[in-house]
């Protein structure tokens, strides 16, 4: 087998599973240490050399195409761009999750038996859930009781927020 | 609070297994994986964050009443032997202890519950049992994890569970695992069979020591891969339910052996005996071969009950950290196998040659050739 790179007698022989693709690469000494191959840390080793698109590039050449160093998208609390989480498909806050959403379902497409938790929830948190949604039900209750004129029915609405409101900021106050 | 030397002396509660019957399964582990809301994951978190996090975690932890006297230590104040002893015996893992700075870990004194800080998660929390009893381990772990809640704020999302640094831990964040010693289903050539069922449900099966499809001492960790999508308890029962099948094709599996071919049994256990006991240069390897058939002449009569836990303390003894820490100084690999051998030899010295007359009781009637051993 030839290199990849540079088409000399291929040393190094390298399998890596990309996005569930499996990737081969062969390289000669030379360019396995140019491409720091031998560094354990080195992440989507396949894409740096052969491009994101490619799984075997055009023999003896290499791909024109040099990336952009351009860092994507990034979640707003921790900075964490989605270029990093494409490098190490490890996330860098709990927020990254709503951040990149779309490509949180794409991953998690065939990883587990669902997609939806079932199991435990923290103490105190599906309450405080519930009464969130009903906050929310009661606050689009409100606009179109206002909005058609309902007083009466707006200021019982109004009542319930309040009181749902202040059990709300007493069950934050106490964690 | 209690010290490095103290936590090394004992061995665990899990390893000495007393009243359980850890022939084949030897233990039953719960990890649970967590993370602050406020904090980013310690591996995007920069050195000040990470340390922000452990002074949350680390009074919240430590106050936790399973801890009480237990022992607590940030693992840029161990050096890196003892750290690579503490890996040895499960009390934390390789990626925690090359991690450094900001760090720590938190053990409860009988060493059946473990809580890592700033390891790939804020919190890895784990709960060790012996035999097979995942369920009461994750309850212990589980009510840690109540009492930890109530202290800090997990980062948790209605649809996608516990968050994680990884997404392959996302939802309930549990690895259930058990380690099965598996001797009879490897010499009669079953366990790929097995293993490639348990792998065709969803579980992961590797081997203890040794890499890739090798399995050093036919130890191997049976665990779930799924965790998001279902809750403990499901995959507690389906992971319980397939450990006890692979569990009973074990015992058919030597019973089977002693019955077909009692000589192949009794020369193997026999020559195990015989070189555990007499050998002066042991490499790691061939200990680990031998200790497991000592192991499993342990549960089919041939010595006294007591050698299978004898073998689970010599498995831990007998690694490089440990070996090294007996010995007070540095060793080079040959070093090691000399210091390895007598090491085994002094746990082994009281150990009477294999009893094969349980066997020879079986066969009465039989018209077997004499065994040979007496």
């Amino acid at each position: 087998m030839d290199c990849d790179k540079c088409g000399k007698p291929a040393k190094v022989h390298l399998t890596q599973l990309v996005g569930g693709q499996v990737k081969k690469i062969a390289l000669c000494n030379e360019c396995a240490g140019e491409s720091g191959v031998t560094d354990p840390t080195g992440f989507a080793l396949a894409d740096m050399l052969l491009g994101p698109t490619s799984p075997s590039a055009g023999k003896g050449k290499a791909p024109v195409v040099s990336n952009p160093v351009v860092a994507g998208p990034a979640c707003p609390t921790c900075g964490f761009t989605l270029n990093d989480l494409k490098r190490v498909r490890r996330f860098g806050c709990g927020d990254c999750y709503k951040a990149f959403r779309s490509e949180v379902s794409q991953m998690l497409r065939g990883m587990h038996k669902g997609t939806v938790h079932s199991g435990k929830v923290p103490d105190g948190l599906m309450e405080m859930q519930q009464r969130k949604m009903r906050l929310e039900e009661l606050r689009e209750k409100l606009e179109s009781a206002i909005g058609s004129e309902n007083y009466e029915d707006a200021a019982a609405l109004r009542d319930e927020i309040l009181g749902l409101e202040g059990e709300i900021s007493g069950m934050e106050g106490k964690s | 609070m209690m010290r490095f030397t103290t936590l090394m002396k004992h061995p665990a509660d899990w390893m000495v297994g007393k009243g359980v019957d850890n022939a084949i399964v030897l233990t039953s582990r719960i990890r649970l994986a967590r993370n602050l809301a406020e904090l980013p994951f310690p591996g995007w978190a920069k050195k000040q964050q990470r340390r922000d996090a452990l002074e949350i975690l680390l009074p919240a932890v430590e106050g936790l009443s399973v801890m009480k006297k237990g022992f607590s230590k940030e693992l840029d104040s161990l050096t890196s032997l003892q750290k690579q002893v503490m890996v040895e015996r499960h009390l934390i893992s390789r990626e925690h202890a090359a991690r450094g700075e900001g760090s720590a870990a938190v053990i409860e004194r009988r060493q059946s519950v473990g809580i890592m800080l700033n390891e790939e998660d804020h919190l890895r929390m784990q709960s060790i049992r012996p035999g097979l009893d995942l369920r009461t381990a994750y309850e212990t772990l589980s009510a840690v994890d109540d009492e930890v809640a109530d202290r800090v704020e997990y980062a948790f999302d209605p649809e996608l569970g516990y968050l994680t640094t990884c997404p392959t831990n996302l939802g309930t964040g549990m690895r259930a695992s058990a380690m099965l010693h598996l001797p009879a289903l490897v010499l009669s050539d079953q366990i790929g069979q097995v293993l490639q069922a348990v792998n065709k449900i969803g579980l992961a099966v590797r081997g203890i020591f040794g890499e890739g499809s090798e399995s050093l001492g036919n130890l191997f960790q049976i665990s779930n891969q799924s965790t998001l999508g279902e809750s403990e308890q499901t995959i507690l029962e389906r992971l319980e339910r397939v450990i006890s099948q692979v569990a009973k094709h074990e015992r058919d599996a030597r019973e089977k052996l002693l019955e077909d071919d009692p000589d192949m049994v009794c020369d193997k256990i026999g020559r195990a005996y015989g070189l555990l006991k007499h050998a002066w240069i042991i490499p790691s390897k061939e200990a680990l071969t031998h200790l497991s058939l000592l192991r499993l002449g342990g549960d089919l009569g041939f010595f006294a009950e007591e050698i299978v836990s004898a073998c689970d303390t010599l498995l831990m003894e007998i690694q490089p950290a440990h070996l090294q820490m007996h010995n007070g100084a540095k060793l080079g690999p040959e070093e090691r196998d000399t210091i390895r051998a007598e090491i085994v030899r002094s746990r082994l010295q009281t150990l009477e040659a294999p009893d094969i007359s349980s066997i020879e009781e079986n066969q009465e009637g039989d018209d077997t050739p004499d065994l040979g051993i007496s």
